[in-house]
């Protein structure tokens, strides 16, 4: 473990995001290693992620960006041989120290993945199924109403108010990608990271993710990981560029894309990368 | 992105910075011809500058055209995003400096028509540093140099204070003489004309600036207009 003395978290520069300049840091990362057995997939991650706004994730398949998406829930846990080194703080609480509650961990940083994955049940008892088994609710009336909430969230509400007993899998796939996202609010949750939420939908579709995540950040702190510059530029407050399990360089949104401070994130932005 | 869609990225850019760098090589070859036209009294070469402009106008339109097709299909960003967007910019200030030489030539045909005026000297002076700025600012700008580009805007303090002087004699020589006023009146605008074109070609540098260092410079080092 790091001492926090020498903690030095790339800065970013906010000159025109006032929003930026006040907001609280959500998630603290200090020296963060992490290694597939003896492959090191992040090296000496340092960063910090403001509250309440969306930061995006950019850099070349293999970069580690999900990889580092995953270790802010203790997703990697789950994968036998894995090592994390450093220090991960949620609300200054080190979620990796001994006795750290993972379940309470994922019931505050929930997940959407690059691909839906609606259980094959109705709508309603998928977005009530983390309601249920974390016996979050004590009445039928208020699951329905925590299930209605999460649904208008995720802005699906009005597209299946009328058929919450049918199947999830009639949905069509942005409906699904939504209703994930309406599974993961749910539970109220503080963080919501994003994996690649729209690399399989339409640009209709996409849009309606996009504009989705931008309200929720009203709400939440969102963290995307995004193959799609473009994407990364419509909905993030922030952007992180990865390299070779490296964090290059933390930059608002609009520096990123219009003079990043690294050549290396220069080269990828504009498309010269290798 | 694979390797055949970065050549050709490339090569439309290169083509964009061809294109404006041609427009800016007919504003330089305007202003030069106007000011030659008026230094020799050469109402034939006053006369091509004007039968000229139609091409240079179309020159700015293929920028243009070159530019909205490169944003349109290739979204480009950071040091691409800043040539795109300083190119954008500099095409109409270029097309506006052919304007202003083609203002000279016409007061070139119509002094020429006249007896000459001895007052030429300041004004030839005038437009070698205007020459001169154009020339260097696109040099500035080829390179990417800021360093260059800055050095240019300073001189523009040297056209400024020359049009003050300029001004000064010619209303004077009006109330001296008054029947030199029409002639005097036409120098009086060709001065301004070379004066606006310093402001435009500070533009430019400012541009250059900005694409080599994305740094937005403008109105921030005037003290003048």
């Amino acid at each position: 473990m790091t001492p926090q003395a020498t903690f030095t978290a790339p800065k970013f520069e906010v000159k025109s995001h006032a929003s930026l300049r006040s907001a609280a840091t959500k998630i603290a990362v200090e020296h963060l290693n992490f290694f597939y057995g003896k492959t090191q997939a992040l090296k000496d991650i340092s960063i910090e992620i403001p509250e309440r706004q969306v930061m995006a994730f950019i850099g070349p398949s293999g970069c580690g960006k999900t990889t580092f998406l995953r270790t802010l829930n203790r997703m990697n846990d789950v994968i036998p041989g894995t090592r994390v080194e450093g220090k991960i703080t949620i609300d200054s609480d080190d979620i990796y120290a001994a006795g750290a509650d993972v379940v309470d961990l994922r019931r505050k940083v929930g997940m959407v993945f690059q691909k839906s994955n609606p259980f094959p049940k109705s709508i309603f008892d998928n977005v009530a199924y983390g309601l249920k088994i974390n016996r979050v609710t004590s009445s039928r009336s208020e699951l329905e109403g925590r299930v209605e909430e999460a649904l208008k969230d995720a802005a699906l509400w009005n597209e299946v108010k009328d058929r919450l007993k049918s199947s999830a899998l009639g949905l069509s796939g942005g409906q699904q990608q939504r209703l994930c996202i309406a599974r993961a609010l749910a539970i109220r949750p503080e963080v919501i990271l994003m994996d690649e939420p729209a690399s399989a939908l339409d640009p209709i579709a996409t849009s309606k993710i996009e504009e989705l995540i931008v309200d929720l950040k009203k709400q939440y702190t969102i963290v995307i990981v995004t193959h799609n510059m473009q994407q990364a530029a419509r909905v993030s407050d922030l952007t992180a560029f990865f390299l070779l399990g490296k964090l290059i360089e933390v930059n608002s949104t609009e520096k990123m894309f219009t003079a990043p401070n690294e050549k290396l994130t220069e080269d990828y932005i504009t498309g010269r990368f290798g | 992105m694979s390797t055949e869609v970065h050549r050709h990225l490339d090569q439309e850019l290169d083509a964009l910075r061809d294109a404006v760098l041609r427009l800016g090589g007919e504003a330089e070859a305007a202003l030069q011809r106007a000011m030659d036209s008026l230094a020799n009294r050469n109402t034939e070469e006053a006369r091509e500058v004007l039968e000229h402009d139609d091409a240079i106008d179309q020159l700015e339109v293929e920028v243009d055209r070159r530019a909205i097709d490169i944003f349109a299909l290739r979204q480009p960003a950071a040091r691409d995003l800043r040539f795109v967007m300083s190119v954008t910019k500099m095409a109409p200030v270029l097309e506006r400096i052919a304007d202003h030489a083609c203002n000279i030539a016409r007061a070139a045909i119509d002094l020429n028509d006249e007896p000459e005026l001895n007052n030429h000297m300041r004004i030839q002076e005038m437009g070698e540093i205007a020459s001169s700025m154009l020339a260097r600012a696109l040099d500035a700008f080829t390179r990417g140099d800021a360093g260059a580009a800055r050095e240019v805007i300073n001189r523009d303090a040297e056209i400024n204070s020359l049009y003050n002087q300029i001004f000064h004699d010619l209303i004077e020589l009006m109330a001296k003489e008054p029947s030199t006023a029409t002639r005097d009146a036409r120098l009086l605008f060709v001065a301004k004309h070379l004066e606006r074109i310093g402001d435009y070609v500070t533009d430019i540098c400012e541009m250059t600036v900005f694409m080599a260092e994305a740094a937005i410079i403008k109105h921030s080092h005037r003290d003048d207009s």
